[in-house]
């Protein structure tokens, strides 16, 4: 299968079905660390101010080099579609490339998208040439919109970003899945490695998460659970589950038996 | 002259150009991006870009996130 199965993007394959974030880690060497053990071959990274007082700081992407890995900027903590269009235009400027996940922030307490914020920067950025992947509710309507306006893929969350609830609701995901032409990718709520494979059980084509590997108790650990998860995942999916049955079925034969 | 550079008033020569302001904070040859007065420069325009006073620089980088 190697090779066969690849996760196309943005007109790339990668082998990885598994993109991670490189937030909230100890330091920049666990988090290459952690990003090694999970596999990934994209990255989802921020922009933020330099910091004026200390600029000659370390930077991230001296352990992450672009060379290596496929840099995918965010546009979190944005509250709106000018901040998040003015975040993905300085973004590409710094000179990573067109990719920019939109994560438009609609509410404080639970990060829900705004999802007509979301929609028309996601508008105004594909025309610029942007490949955009927006984060989203998991609402069928919202991603066909998001679709329509041609984004390189769509990302329902799981649960609320960062609560390791799960995937709370694997219908919609379906629908989400059935009706979407580009790749369905799973963005937050992820909590355990067997969360990352029920997502690919389910037919999503990638899980994109963060906190679920860097707040884990041995972050590099579990950034290998992850991957494993998300490999056996997607053999489970591309094999065919069987189908869930009230009563038994015996595994062994009945004819010769001892009388 | 003052500039507002990231928030922040900093006092620095008349006709300071943009790749010398981006160089003096150790960032040349860096992955940033810069804005002035809301606009974005491009790279190769950092050289022949002077500030004036009171011009509004926003020098950003990427740092760890989800």
């Amino acid at each position: 299968m190697d090779g066969e199965d690849d996760f196309e993007l943005g007109g790339r394959r990668y082998r990885s079905r598994l993109i991670v974030g490189t937030g909230k880690y100890a330091d920049f060497a666990e988090t290459r660390r952690a990003i090694d053990a999970s596999g990934a071959e994209i990255v989802t990274v921020a922009v933020r101010r330099v910091n004026i007082t200390d600029p000659g700081r370390e930077n991230l992407l001296d352990h992450v080099p672009p060379e290596i890995f496929t840099i995918l900027p965010n546009t979190a903590g944005c509250s709106t579609a000018e901040e998040a269009i003015r975040t993905a235009r300085l973004a590409r400027e710094a000179g990573v490339g067109n990719l920019v996940k939109i994560e438009v922030i609609g509410d404080e307490k639970t990060l829900f998208p705004d999802v007509p914020a979301t929609i028309e920067a996601s508008r105004v950025l594909v025309k610029e040439g942007f490949l955009v992947l927006p984060y989203v509710t998991d609402d069928p309507v919202a991603c066909r919109r998001l679709e329509d306006v041609g984004c390189a893929a769509v990302m329902p969350l799981a649960a609320p970003i960062g609560s390791g609830l799960g995937i709370r609701n694997p219908y919609n995901l379906k629908i989400i899945i059935e009706q979407s032409r580009v790749p369905v990718i799973v963005d937050a709520g992820v909590g355990c490695a067997s969360d990352a494979a029920r997502a690919l059980e389910l037919g999503c084509d990638a899980v994109l998460m963060n906190t679920a590997i860097a707040g884990a108790r041995d972050p590099v650990l579990m950034a290998e659970a992850m991957r494993l998860g998300v490999e056996a995942g997607r053999k489970s999916f591309l094999a065919g589950r069987i189908p869930r049955k009230l009563h038994a079925s015996a595994s062994s034969p009945i004819e010769g038996m001892l009388d | 002259m003052e500039i507002r550079l990231n928030g922040e008033t900093r006092t620095v020569e008349d006709g300071l150009s943009v790749a010398d302001l981006v160089g003096s904070l150790g960032l040349g040859g860096r992955r940033v991006a810069v804005e002035l007065n809301r606009e974005i420069l491009a790279r190769e325009d950092y050289p022949a870009t002077r500030l004036a006073a009171g011009d509004v620089v926003e020098v950003v980088q990427f740092v760890g996130g989800g």
